[in-house]
């Protein structure tokens, strides 16, 4: 009789391993075959001289070496970095404030609803017609300089776009009004699983809704908190669509705001197989660290 | 009158002021959201010479000459669309089906290797698309995949978010017994799957359905790689294709109705679900 039930069992189980086929033969061909080729090219001196191809021919760590040598990869990661900090800072602040609004009971804030919906809005909006919105809205003659100038704020247009600082503020504060509404909600979820008899104890010692903010919900959104920055930061890693549209792939002024995908993009599209191929496993090797910050969080969080 | 309740009065004034002044903040940082948009359509409301005269909030009236202007024109904006509106169709389509699959697999039936399954999926989940980016537009030219939208839908198969989202799901909303239940009626398990495991997921497929749907539709970085004619291109390419014209000679009517055709249709849609959107990110997002 046993043995009949566990033959039963089991002839259904093996419907879990047929379930899981169209997953990993998808993933096989689609995502793994590509990661092993494009290490595999990594080695490989592969490029376009003119019309004419130069390679494969394996070069070992050549590739590598090149892609440090000159400083290109160093400024860009620099550029990368500065506009996502330019973007982010604001943003985490925003998204704690308004989270510790929607969040407190004692407020009954009106009208929640339609102010989550619209802030997160722009978090759906295609990034690269956003970035291509803003190119003509800031364009030298376009609508924002005919305001400022109508409202007698300058005399002389200014030009967003030749100048480095003023881009790579476009850059970020696009990226900050894409992302500040995820923030929000994401972090407002962590507060409201804050037990309420944490603050109603707090209250009840005389703690100043201040000390209540810094002593009791900032450390324990530690693990979200922790959660945001650095999926924030992958993200960042991985800007693209912004810059590449705004600046039409320049990343001008003097490739200012050229950032790593940029480059990456660069060495794809002139089929410098090789540097891309050692641009790509790098950018792989900082995101592999970074993800595993964020798994140890997240799995001491449930430890707990 | 007693001291206690004076100031009790003067704490809810004071509340009250401090409601109205977030109010007031919460306002402005709407209008810092929304301005961008209101001002695209009223420029795409405009005409050429109107939007060289200076900047207005007030709408004009050649929204519909832009719109046939643009239909007319050199971009191949309708193909576009149509091209957007398959590949972001499909791809929802076929990653939420197969994606609750997936969960389906590791949550109902227990196997030798699941945990080991699950880690990997989760440990495959952060390795962005453009870091095997080379490796498969080798992979779509060695394949003769080029211009074909096969290497754009069909890879939304193995979405690990997804599949994670699908998981949460159903282990809170689909029972085992329920399961159970159908196998002893004799259902086959593939019919159960889709007959009894699907229906009862829907809300969580229609979550997905959007979200993978607005990420299909904005995705601009592997289609520009993949799709060089014109008439295959989706609607982010063909905005690129636009910025690196010399768009000063452009009709600017026109080009506000480009990015109009790509940005409203997705407002729209949200604008509808939104309820459903916005309890959606935190619910697969944060948990685990």
């Amino acid at each position: 009789m046993k043995t009949g039930k566990t033959n039963v069992v089991s002839k259904y189980n093996r419907w879990g391993y047929i379930f899981l086929i169209p997953f990993f033969v998808v993933f096989l061909i689609f995502q793994l075959i590509p990661l092993v080729n494009t290490i595999y090219n990594s080695f490989f001196e592969n490029y376009m001289s003119g019309l004419r191809r130069v390679g494969p021919n394996f070069v070992g760590f050549q590739n590598y070496s090149a892609l440090f040598k000159g400083g290109d990869l160093l400024q860009y990661f620099g550029n990368t970095m500065i506009m996502w900090i330019m973007g982010f800072v604001p943003q985490i602040l925003l998204a704690l404030l308004l989270g510790a609004w929607f969040a407190n009971p004692s407020l009954r804030l009106k009208g929640q609803r339609f102010f989550k919906t619209v802030i997160y809005l722009p978090n759906l909006i295609m990034a690269s017609a956003f970035a291509m919105l803003f190119f003509t809205l800031f364009a030298d003659g376009g609508p924002i300089n005919n305001m400022l100038i109508q409202a007698g704020m300058i005399a002389q247009p200014i030009k967003f776009m030749s100048n480095v600082w003023t881009v790579r503020s476009l850059v970020a504060f696009m990226n900050f009004l894409i992302w500040f509404g995820n923030t929000t909600i994401l972090l407002l979820a962590g507060m409201l699983g804050i037990p309420a008899d944490l603050y109603e104890a707090a209250e009840v010692d005389g703690a100043s809704p201040t000390t209540i903010f810094f002593k009791i919900t900032l450390p324990l959104l530690k693990p979200i908190f922790i959660y945001v920055i650095i999926t924030s930061l992958i993200g960042g890693l991985q800007m693209f669509d912004v810059p590449q549209i705004l600046t039409n792939g320049s990343g001008d002024p003097m490739r200012s705001s050229m950032t790593l995908i940029m480059y990456l993009n660069k060495h794809l599209y002139s089929k410098n197989y090789g540097m891309a191929g050692a641009l790509s496993v790098l950018l792989l090797i900082i995101t592999g660290i970074l993800s595993l910050i964020v798994f140890k969080f997240t799995a001491k969080k449930e430890a707990k | 009158m007693g001291e206690h309740s004076l100031n009790k009065k003067q704490g809810i004034t004071s509340l009250r002021i401090k409601r109205i002044l977030i109010t007031i903040v919460l306002i402005l940082i709407s209008i810092m959201c929304l301005f961008w948009f209101v001002l695209l359509f009223v420029n795409t409301t405009r005409s050429n010479g109107e939007l060289g005269r200076g900047f207005t909030l007030i709408p004009s009236t050649h929204l519909i000459t832009n719109i046939k202007n643009l239909y007319e024109g050199t971009i191949p904006i309708l193909n576009g669309m149509f091209n957007s509106f398959v590949v972001a169709g499909l791809s929802a389509l076929l990653c939420v089906y197969f994606s609750t699959m997936t969960a389906y697999a590791v949550q109902m039936y227990t196997f030798k290797g699941k945990k080991a399954i699950i880690t990997f999926i989760l440990a495959i989940m952060m390795i962005p698309t453009q870091v095997t980016a080379l490796g498969f537009i080798n992979l779509v030219s060695a394949l003769g995949l080029e211009n074909n939208f096969i290497p754009l839908i069909i890879p939304s198969i193995a979405a690990p978010v997804t599949f994670f989202y699908m998981k949460q799901y159903m282990a809170s909303n689909l029972p085992p017994s329920l399961i159970e239940a159908a196998r002893i009626d004799g259902a086959g398990e593939l019919k159960t799957f889709n007959l009894i495991a699907l229906p009862l997921m829907k809300p969580a497929i229609a979550v997905q359905a959007i979200f993978t749907f607005v990420a299909s539709w904005n995705n601009y970085f592997v289609p520009s790689l993949i799709l060089h004619d014109d008439t295959k291109k989706t609607l982010p390419v063909l905005i690129a294709q636009l910025r690196s014209a010399d768009w000063l000679k452009f009709d600017m009517g026109q080009v506000y109705a480009m990015i109009s055709f790509s940005i409203f249709p997705v407002i729209i849609v949200y604008l509808i679900l939104s309820k459903n959107i916005v309890g959606g990110t935190t619910a697969g997002g944060v948990k685990e």
